[in-house]
């Protein structure tokens, strides 16, 4: 195996792990929202939240390329305040990713939160716990197969992400260069084998993923 | 000293109720609210404890205003230090029996969590998850949990509803038990006219969000007997 092929494989490991890091500390307080909260436009956040489902990724990546150029307010903003220039860089699809896999957090962290019967929050609230105190030791340790299921459907579906990145970041080696654009590289270039390889590497780890999931959610009723 | 001058409006299976109760419950009384599927006596226990938020009126207990539309105040579920026993329980599965009991408490204290398991009879049971236990014990853990936080004022949702006869009589001795350990004012939801007449110092009738009796346990029964209370 080459050196591309490994630094490929790395960079694509990289983008997951660090979108579903960033994406567990954005969504356990926002699914927390969403799940309990009642506020003026709440079904808009909810729609924008859903959007990558439905939207085609190519649409999102031009309205980031867009954002991030520094024509515009937000690229300016970053060019002029941090020297900082997103497009075509690995900082560049991190935050799209992030932007584009924010469902596949979110809903299952949602529906781990809803599925808690509301009697355990009250009767925290009535022992005279906090919301957070609650959330920490009340929630979170009731809800581990959805969190489990959150991090690794956001890994998977990170792994297998070709439109947004390829709108973003392009094509650079060792920067933007993820295993799925490497396929479509390897593809257009004759190099069956090589492509072939890249392809195998994603079907197994896309295919644990999955495994490991669903035999979570087989155990789930353990609690309820 | 309990008082109570609430109005909410409800939704029940028959459509919209007004739950209206003007009521005084006075120290070390078990108070037994008797009625009907919809008649507001879930409600009325959630009001107290600061789930639920009345439309109109005031509660106070032993001098503290927990709520006042007037004044706008209504102090949250936390501060109100109630003690509440839900119909399921919600006993935490994460936690075994002796850390359910743990979590009620406000400042860790072992001795407390020993005595409320030697009391209730748990000190076996300890490192047991919820889910494994029996009706009857899991309504024994859910009593001592209440208690650990050293609640002023003990609510009881029908405790023994999910629970067979035999078991029912023997929980309703614990039910004393606890009442006694507190000294202080307990609220039960119940349908049976038997553990009423056990358990309750006194009982307040509902009838589609409407007192209709408040009194001692034996007229109040009489009432219903009779079935002058509809």
């Amino acid at each position: 195996m080459n050196e591309d092929f490994i630094s490929t494989l790395l960079l694509t490991g990289k983008l997951a792990g660090w979108t579903t890091l960033i994406l567990f500390i954005i969504g356990l307080p926002l699914a927390y929202l969403l799940a309990y909260k009642r506020f003026f436009l709440k079904p808009v956040l909810e729609a924008l939240i859903s959007m990558p489902l439905v939207l085609p990724p190519t649409v999102l990546g031009f309205y980031m390329l867009v954002a991030y150029s520094p024509e515009h307010f937000f690229g300016r903003f970053l060019e002029d305040t941090f020297d900082w220039r997103l497009a075509f860089s690995f900082e560049g699809i991190l935050i799209a990713s992030v932007v584009f896999s924010l469902p596949f957090m979110i809903q299952p962290l949602q529906n781990g939160l809803t599925a808690i019967p509301k009697s355990f929050r009250e009767a925290a609230y009535t022992l005279g716990k906090s919301e957070f105190t609650t959330f920490i030791k009340v929630l979170i340790p009731n809800m581990i197969p959805s969190i489990i299921t959150a991090l690794a459907m956001t890994f998977a579906h990170c792994i297998g992400e070709f439109g947004v990145v390829i709108m973003v970041g392009g094509n650079m080696p060792g920067e933007t260069r993820v295993a799925s654009i490497a396929i479509y590289d390897e593809v257009q270039m004759l190099n069956y084998d090589v492509a072939n390889q890249y392809s195998f590497v994603l079907f197994i780890v896309s295919m644990v993923i999955l495994t490991v999931i669903y035999s979570i959610n087989g155990k789930k009723k353990i609690f309820f | 000293m309990l008082k109570i001058n609430i109005e909410r409006e409800m939704l029940t299976a028959v459509g919209k109720t007004l739950l209206k109760v003007n009521a005084e419950v006075a120290e070390k009384e078990l108070l037994c609210l008797f009625g009907h599927s919809g008649s507001g006596k879930t409600t009325l226990m959630r009001i107290l404890a600061g789930l639920n938020k009345p439309d109109r009126g005031y509660v106070e207990f032993n001098g503290q205003v927990w709520f006042d539309s007037a004044k706008k105040i209504n102090l949250p579920a936390q501060e109100r230090n109630v003690g509440y026993m839900f119909q399921d329980y919600a006993l935490f599965p994460n936690m075994t029996v002796r850390k359910n009991i743990e979590f009620g408490q406000k400042i860790k204290n072992a001795e407390e969590v020993e005595k409320l398991l030697t009391l209730f009879e748990l000190e076996t049971l300890q490192k047991q998850h919820p889910q494994k236990l029996s009706g009857g014990q899991k309504q024994r853990v859910a009593l001592a949990r209440a208690l650990a936080a050293k609640p002023q004022l003990l609510l009881l949702d029908e405790p023994l509803s999910a629970l067979d006869f035999e078991m029912r009589i023997n929980l309703q001795d614990e039910i004393i038990k606890a009442h006694e350990m507190l000294n202080s004012v307990t609220l039960l939801v119940s349908h049976d006219i038997k553990e009423v007449e056990k358990l309750a110092s006194s009982v307040i009738l509902l009838r589609n969000g409407k007192v209709t009796g408040h009194g001692n346990p034996k007229e109040m029964m009489k009432l219903v007997n009779a079935q002058l209370y509809y």
